[in-house]
């Protein structure tokens, strides 16, 4: 009921880790594929190991969280290690590697360093609290997204390429379609809403020890959808939904908008890593009590209506 | 299903009510917390200076007084200020607690061993429990933790140092050995350096007896999410599923007592 073959993915169902989330050693992504995951990809990497900013890095907020860990990271060598040991995994649990950097150069050495023991590649372009030059300040641009995707799309040409972009522009359907033109394979939708700030009441201190951090959590989930909602009609490639999923409804939202695949982050913290499991549970329930034979079949629902 | 997902956990601020100087290296922060049922000896807060933040066991858990303690040695730029810079009136911030703590109810005898600060996370049992010794051990006399503490509250505590300037001389392994041969206690409970807990394990599977161990990861987000403290080879959040483990669970770290992971999550060998 929940499997599906995408990017070249045989699923077992459509349910993945989103990055930044338990990605960081490989025995933590092999618990959460135990636990129920029908795919990991990993805590964003670059080519140098990066200790991120000072703690506090996240504060737990109503719905959500505000993080800036900062892109926190050993680099690719040491990273090659943890994907080494992902190798036994991918049969049923495909791995896809989220990368960093700031320029097209970075990428294309990390993706070449790793492609082999990866099933894709995420580009991280939308990270809202990294340094300058990094994360969103590539992906705001839809210029510079084109030159980075194009650029790792012909270095690499055996591993898809999915481009994780931020929703914090004007029209995110432009970046999206800057992507799609340079050969992105497929979106990733959203990273972070923000940034956002939170300041302790009695000291008047802001509580990150960056200050500004993005925002995460169901409190985001109508801004992803919406996300979702209006890529969908703009490019042809599928579209990972990322953004507050907590249950089975939300994934019935994202799809409903036309996500064909979905991530799960903040919502470990309140379920823990069982949450793979009562949600793709719950949503076979769902497909089969409403007569669906396989869950590809409400892709993009809500534009049919 | 989903709990709490409407809960504000930024960091509660408080004021320093009192501090003790414990050693050359080691203060104890006492300030007013509301004790609630769920908070038990073992359990963390994430600590904030109102400038960085780390996590620090709970050394004082005061039902009575709804007061609650940290007990923090110098041993980095954080933990430097805690000792130099903050003091009573001053103003810190906690999050918690989290984490699984000790769990003790079933047991008869308890033997819980201490090494330097780590008697930090220990010292509340005595309030909870009627049926621990304590090995309190240190390297020389003016480190041992907790000594006034306990005088005045009436508790024999077994003393042990590495130079023996005080109580028992050679390490706390050792001494706790030769009080396992007695055969008086059912599980052994400890925390401090690693290179010492894993040795306890040792000793709690020579004699059979069950152990629970605290372990010390880099943490960020101390909410389970972020990854960083993670143990090999079971993904254990430390965080969540620790910082308290059983024996079942130590048996299964493949990490402790080798290695840990730094701030960037790189591997560091003991």
């Amino acid at each position: 009921m929940l499997k599906s073959n995408i990017l070249g993915m045989k699923l077992k169902n459509p349910l993945f880790l989103a990055a930044g989330i338990l990605g960081t050693t490989a025995s933590s992504m092999k618990m959460v594929a135990r636990a129920g995951a029908g795919g990991i990809v990993t805590k964003s990497f670059s080519l140098e190991a990066n200790d991120g900013y000072e703690n506090p890095t996240i504060v737990k907020i109503e719905g959500g969280v505000i993080n800036s860990v900062g892109l926190a990271s050993p680099g690719v060598e040491a990273k090659k290690e943890e994907l080494m040991e992902l190798e036994e995994i991918r049969d049923e649990t495909p791995v896809i590697a989220s990368i960093y950097g700031d320029s097209e150069e970075v990428f294309c050495e990390v993706a070449e360093q790793t492609k082999k023991l990866v099933d894709a590649f995420e580009l991280n372009v939308s990270c809202p609290h990294a340094k300058c030059g990094f994360g969103s300040n590539i992906g705001e641009d839809p210029e510079m997204t084109y030159n980075i995707v194009s650029s790792v799309k012909d270095a690499i040409k055996d591993v898809p390429i999915i481009v994780k972009l931020t929703p914090n522009v004007t029209d995110i359907t432009k970046i999206a379609k800057a992507s799609e033109e340079a050969g992105a394979d497929a979106l990733t939708l959203i990273n972070s809403v923000g940034p956002g700030l939170r300041i302790d009441y009695q000291t008047a201190k802001p509580i990150l020890n960056n200050v500004l951090g993005g925002i995460a959590g169901p409190m985001i989930k109508p801004i992803a959808l919406k996300c979702v909602y209006n890529t969908y009609k703009t490019v042809d490639i599928p579209i990972f939904g990322v953004g507050g999923i907590k249950d089975y409804r939300d994934v019935l939202e994202f799809m409903y908008a036309g996500a064909s695949l979905l991530q799960i982050g903040t919502s470990i913290m309140y379920d823990g890593p069982e949450i793979f499991k009562n949600i793709t549970d719950d949503l076979s329930i769902f497909l089969e009590e409403n007569g669906y034979n396989n869950i590809t079949e409400i892709i993009g629902l809500s534009h049919e209506l | 299903m989903i709990q709490n997902v409407y809960d504000d956990e930024v960091p509660k601020v408080v004021t320093i009510k009192e501090t003790i100087i414990e050693t050359p290296t080691v203060k104890t922060f006492i300030f007013p917390f509301q004790i609630t049922e769920d908070i038990h000896p073992g359990q963390f807060v994430m600590v904030w200076d109102l400038n960085t933040e780390k996590p620090m066991t709970i050394s004082v858990i005061d039902k009575e007084n709804n007061q609650m303690g940290i007990t923090v040695r110098k041993a980095g730029p954080f933990t430097e200020n805690m000792y130099e810079n903050i003091d009573v009136g001053d103003k810190i911030g906690i999050r918690g607690p989290y984490g699984h703590g000790y769990e003790l109810s079933d047991y008869k005898k308890i033997l819980a061993v201490g090494g330097g600060s780590g008697i930090a996370s220990l010292a509340p049992l005595l309030s909870f429990y009627d049926n621990v010794d304590l090995i309190s051990a240190a390297s020389c006399k003016e480190e041992l933790v907790f000594v006034e503490k306990f005088e005045k509250e009436n508790i024999k505590v077994h003393e042990c140092t590495d130079d023996g300037s005080q109580g028992f001389k050679g390490f706390s392994t050792e001494l706790a050995e030769q009080m396992l041969q007695t055969g008086e206690y059912d599980i052994i409970v400890g925390c401090g350096p690693e290179i010492m807990s894993y040795k306890l394990l040792e000793l709690s599977q020579k004699y059979d007896v069950d152990c629970q161990l605290a372990l010390d990861r880099y943490m960020k987000c101390g909410l389970g999410i972020c990854g960083q403290c993670c143990i090999d080879d079971t993904g254990y959040r430390v965080c969540v599923e620790g910082p308290v483990f059983d024996k079942k669970q130590l048996s299964q770290l493949s990490e402790f007592g080798k290695y840990r992971r730094d701030a960037a999550g790189s591997i560091v060998k003991y």
